[in-house]
């Protein structure tokens, strides 16, 4: 069993000018192209075979329970390839995205943090504190409540036994400096304001109901 | 190198000094080496031995921006030199490497895989183990924690910052490549002098 990088959901420019093309190209096509490598790599080696036929979801929550010669491998090299599939699914291009929640997300948006605006302060201080390299969510926890929470490195709320806040994603930030520094540098705010731009509210719904029925975030993870 | 030192090392210094004042240590952590103990006492992320602040964001925020600013950015900044005028190890330290790693070539060997291994953000440290008969070893730290804070007595004498921000804008991923570039700006005849400022302070 072999993942495949997934091909991006849209062209590199795509996101410009909020997140720009050169990022995109190293960050898919070499960051995220390593994870899926070194995670294929664990895969096929000794103990690997107790991951065969497991979704790449269902891995993440593996984590905690795999035997120390393979554990740390899978959790960063795992995590970074769904993580970063995971990544490439929220976003999109101005013009083709759903700028802002409706529904069942904007009354739960609302009625756990009070308004979008509040929502996204939070989500903003989780991702602008995160010290070093991580991650920032917006996930649904075991009750069926919104809630955010920021992870190191690699890992993700998926990861129960591992992570403080376990919980299904419905959207994720990258803030690791590779996803910013060559147009940000060290200004992350900046980037984390202008991310919200390529945000696609309509794929977070999607996420939100899954998520609330106990289901998983639907990318693309192909195998190879 | 600008980016470096004139955002990300002013940035450290800024917030450290705001916490250093909400701890109401602006007065009396002054020095370097005032700055270092305080450091040794506040322990890394898995939290060591006691600290000298009770509130844990404040603790943080010290560990984050006191190590990142002072021991490992100033630490960075002086362990280098422009390409070609360094001259080689000395005699003293090349004995010291040797006691350690067995040749140089092994020591470099070692420092450079550990440098590409450590995932995250983080540093890498050749140091003085001071409170190990003095043993040279390489070690790391994740984010801005620094090496004596996890050991009691692990004194870095070499460092190298191995954040995505330290090799990003020329290296992007290429993070080996930007390891073997760094070897030819590192300044010897530093690493020795705190090599021997290190055994002389705790012999």
């Amino acid at each position: 069993m072999a993942f495949a990088l997934p091909p991006l959901p849209y062209a590199y420019d795509a996101l410009e000018p909020y997140i720009d093309s050169t990022t995109m190209n190293i960050h898919h096509t070499k960051h995220h192209n390593t994870y899926v490598t070194n995670v294929n790599n664990v895969l096929a080696g000794e103990n690997g075979g107790s991951l065969k036929g497991l979704s790449l979801s269902a891995i993440q929550k593996e984590v905690v329970s795999l035997p120390d010669s393979i554990k740390t491998a899978v959790r960063n090299s795992g995590g970074g390839h769904w993580n970063h599939s995971f990544f490439w699914s929220v976003m999109g291009k101005t013009g083709s995205i759903a700028e802002a929640p409706s529904g069942d997300l904007k009354s739960s948006i609302e009625s756990t943090f009070g308004s979008l605006d509040e929502m996204q302060k939070k989500f903003n201080t989780a991702a602008a504190t995160r010290f070093g390299s991580g991650w920032a969510w917006l996930s649904v926890n075991a009750d069926g409540q919104l809630f955010i929470s920021s992870t190191p490195n690699q890992d993700n709320p998926l990861m129960e036994g591992i992570v403080d806040q376990p919980g299904t994603p419905i959207l994720g930030l990258d803030v690791w400096e590779h996803a910013y520094y060559l147009k940000y540098q060290n200004r992350r705010p900046e980037y984390i304001a202008s991310w919200w731009k390529t945000v696609d509210f309509d794929v977070i719904a999607k996420n939100y109901t899954a998520a609330k029925s106990g289901g998983l975030p639907a990318f693309d993870t192909p195998l190879a | 190198m600008k980016l470096h030192h004139d955002k990300h090392f002013a940035a450290y210094t800024k917030k450290l000094n705001a916490a250093l004042a909400a701890a109401g240590l602006a007065d009396v952590v002054t020095t370097e080496g005032a700055l270092r103990k305080l450091l040794a006492n506040v322990g890394s992320a898995g939290g060591r031995g006691g600290s000298a602040i009770a509130d844990p964001a404040l603790r943080a925020a010290i560990r984050n921006n006191g190590g990142g600013v002072h021991v490992n950015h100033q630490l960075f900044f002086r362990s280098m030199t422009a390409p070609g005028t360094s001259p080689a190890p000395s005699v003293v330290l090349s004995e010291a490497i040797d006691g350690g790693f067995g040749s140089f070539d092994k020591m470099r060997s070692a420092f450079s895989a550990a440098a590409t291994g450590l995932f995250g953000s983080g540093w890498v440290w050749l140091a003085v183990d001071t409170a190990g008969g003095n043993r040279m070893v390489v070690t790391t730290t994740a984010n801005q924690d620094v090496p004596y804070a996890a050991k009691a007595g692990v004194v870095p004498i070499l460092g190298l910052d191995v954040w995505e921000h330290a090799y990003y804008v020329q290296y992007q991923n290429r993070r080996p490549e930007y390891v073997e570039a760094w070897w030819s700006v590192v300044d010897w005849p530093g690493v020795e002098k705190r090599y021997t400022e290190a055994v002389e302070e705790n012999a």
